[in-house]
């Protein structure tokens, strides 16, 4: 009797509404997790478009996908300007990444090659933004006590040359870039070099002022060559940083930095704990 | 005529409006109109007024973005207006992708699909899970996660800006809610659909059930893309409350014996009354 009883027990397992909380929720939590992954790993992936250029005023790029809504209001505001160079409203620098252009998907870039940007003076594409993605302060200067929209100001990229593909470079003469420049004789400047070959002609070398370059792209779209052999990069890609400890001594405002330094600076590494006889002594055995 | 009328007014008043929304913003890239200007994900009304798309930005906020006065305004005016007309009003009313999946439900029902299909169980759960994850990874990857993945924005900025492979999301939601899961995407899976269940909780603007004029003959059930919400139907004269539904009026429409109507504000006391 006892033994049917227990059988009878085995066979119909009683189920909680405990247990069958946690087990549907642990199922769920399962099954979210997956689509988290999959889901996770392409945004991640996604977002991590090192080459995108972006509207003038944009701020950084990390910033930046947080906080564009992708709307597309600076696109509209970019194809409906007057200011545009060939009046049809139907062109525009600005372009919003579709599935496939392989940029963050959504967000407003740019190519220069196809179309530049024309560095319109009333900056029809930063006002508009309502997130701040593109943000006023960015392209903006303060004069008289009043803040004015200043283009020059952005800093979309900056303009990188190939010297061996650049014709100016092989002694041709060419300065479609130079000329092409809204910054002409301050973003990219002329450069005269003897031509060592001819022995009595010139190279005009093309240099790009980093500073000064706003990355509008005007030089990438005027070049002659087949592929650009100038051309807009990101500011983050294609530039160094030199760091603190470097001082150009015969500026006189960099060399203010030195004001108030202690000279009295100690370089401590592994090797230094011990003074240098002992250091280089060390190991060394006198038998 | 007036049959016509009375079977297809709120669906046409409604494909009327979707299409209306998506020519006022095709024209204003297009044609520089000023009426209304951007995508749905935020855009500004004559030139003066913000709009924005109120989950965009709660996952912008999550993403960690500090929020401009211009789209938390613009998510508050959107959070106003469907709290009141009833939060999904925007899933019918306006939401391109509506127009892709009522044509896969269509046609599901024209081939008699749901009478051969094996059925492939998915909670309607889903989309608040969804909704959490797109949060919970919006705060990991540091942008609004599910805006880099929505075919409600793909489809909308591509009808705006150029669809690019943006037809092939769109296309695969159309199959998997013709062949796969009866209204799959947006009675499913969409977050967005989540959110707007949720904003449009206690909307007043809701659709009614006159009981005593019933005759069971469940057509509103069948067109229902929300069906579980029509529980009264022939049972109890009560609104329906429940926050999935989508306010289309497709239920209104197709009843024959005047069971169904809209209400807003009004009736509550049937609530009340109402004992089976």
């Amino acid at each position: 009797m006892s033994n049917q009883e227990s059988k009878a027990k085995k066979s119909k397992v009683q189920i909680s509404e405990r247990r069958r909380f946690f087990s549907l929720m642990a199922q769920s939590i399962g099954i979210t997790a997956l689509g988290g992954l999959v889901w996770s790993a392409y945004v991640e992936e996604a977002k991590a478009a090192p080459l995108v250029l972006r509207p003038p005023g944009a701020k950084p790029e990390s910033d930046f996908l947080k906080m564009c809504i992708k709307c597309g209001q600076c696109a509209e505001a970019c194809k409906n300007r007057d200011s545009n160079p060939d009046q049809t409203h139907q062109t525009s620098t600005l372009l919003m990444a579709k599935p496939g252009d392989h940029m963050p998907i959504g967000t407003p870039f740019f190519k220069p090659r196809d179309i530049p940007c024309y560095m319109c003076e009333d900056i029809p594409c930063v006002p508009v933004c309502p997130t701040g993605a593109l943000d006023e302060g960015l392209v903006s200067v303060v004069k008289n006590g009043k803040r004015e929209l200043d283009i020059n100001k952005s800093r979309m990229g900056v303009a990188v040359i190939d010297h061996h593909s650049c014709i100016a470079f092989w002694g041709i003469q060419c300065d479609a870039c130079y000329r092409a420049c809204p910054l002409m004789e301050e973003a990219i400047t002329l450069e005269f070099r003897r031509n060592e070959r001819t022995g009595k002609h010139a190279f005009l070398i093309p240099v790009i002022q980093a500073d000064v370059c706003t990355g509008c792209g005007l030089c990438e779209h005027a070049c002659v060559t087949d592929k650009a052999a100038v051309f807009i990069l990101p500011r983050e890609v294609a530039l160094g940083k030199a760091g603190e400890r470097y001082i150009k001594g015969w500026d006189v405002k960099d060399e203010e930095r030195l004001k108030g330094v202690s000279t009295k600076t100690k370089t401590r590494t592994k090797r230094s704990e011990k003074k240098p006889a002992d250091y280089l002594n060390e190991g060394v055995s006198y038998e | 005529m007036s049959r016509l009328y009375d079977k297809y007014r709120f669906l046409v008043a409604r494909r009327l409006t979707q299409i209306a929304v998506l020519v006022l913003y095709v024209g204003g890239n297009l044609y520089g109109w000023k009426i209304l200007t951007g995508t749905l994900s935020s855009s500004t009304l004559f030139e003066t007024v913000p709009l924005s798309d109120p989950f965009a930005v709660l996952q912008m906020y999550a993403a960690g973005a500090i929020l401009a006065a211009d789209v938390v305004i613009g998510a508050l005016i959107i959070l106003l207006f469907y709290g009141i007309v009833g939060g999904r009003a925007f899933c019918s009313w306006v939401c391109p992708i509506n127009m892709v999946t009522d044509l896969a439900n269509w046609l599901r029902r024209k081939l008699y699909l749901d009478k051969v299909e094996k059925k492939v169980w998915m909670s309607r759960n889903t989309r608040y899970w969804v909704l959490g994850l797109a949060l919970i990874l919006s705060l990991f990857t540091g942008v609004a996660a599910f805006e880099f993945v929505s075919p409600i924005s793909m489809l909308h900025r591509g009808i705006v800006f150029g669809m690019g492979m943006g037809t092939a999301a769109v296309v695969v939601i159309f199959l998997f809610d013709l062949f796969v899961v009866k209204n799959g995407w947006c009675g499913h899976v969409c977050p967005l659909g989540g959110f707007y269940s949720l904003v449009g909780k206690y909307a007043p603007w809701s659709v009614v059930h006159n009981q005593p004029n019933c005759t069971l003959c469940m057509k509103c059930k069948e067109v229902c893309p929300e069906s579980q919400v029509l529980h009264m139907i022939g049972k109890k004269s009560i609104k329906v409350l429940d926050m999935e539904c989508t306010n289309c009026g497709r239920c209104i429409e197709v009843c024959d014996d005047d069971a169904l109507s809209f209400t807003i504000f009004g009736q509550n006391e049937n609530i009340k009354g109402a004992k089976s």
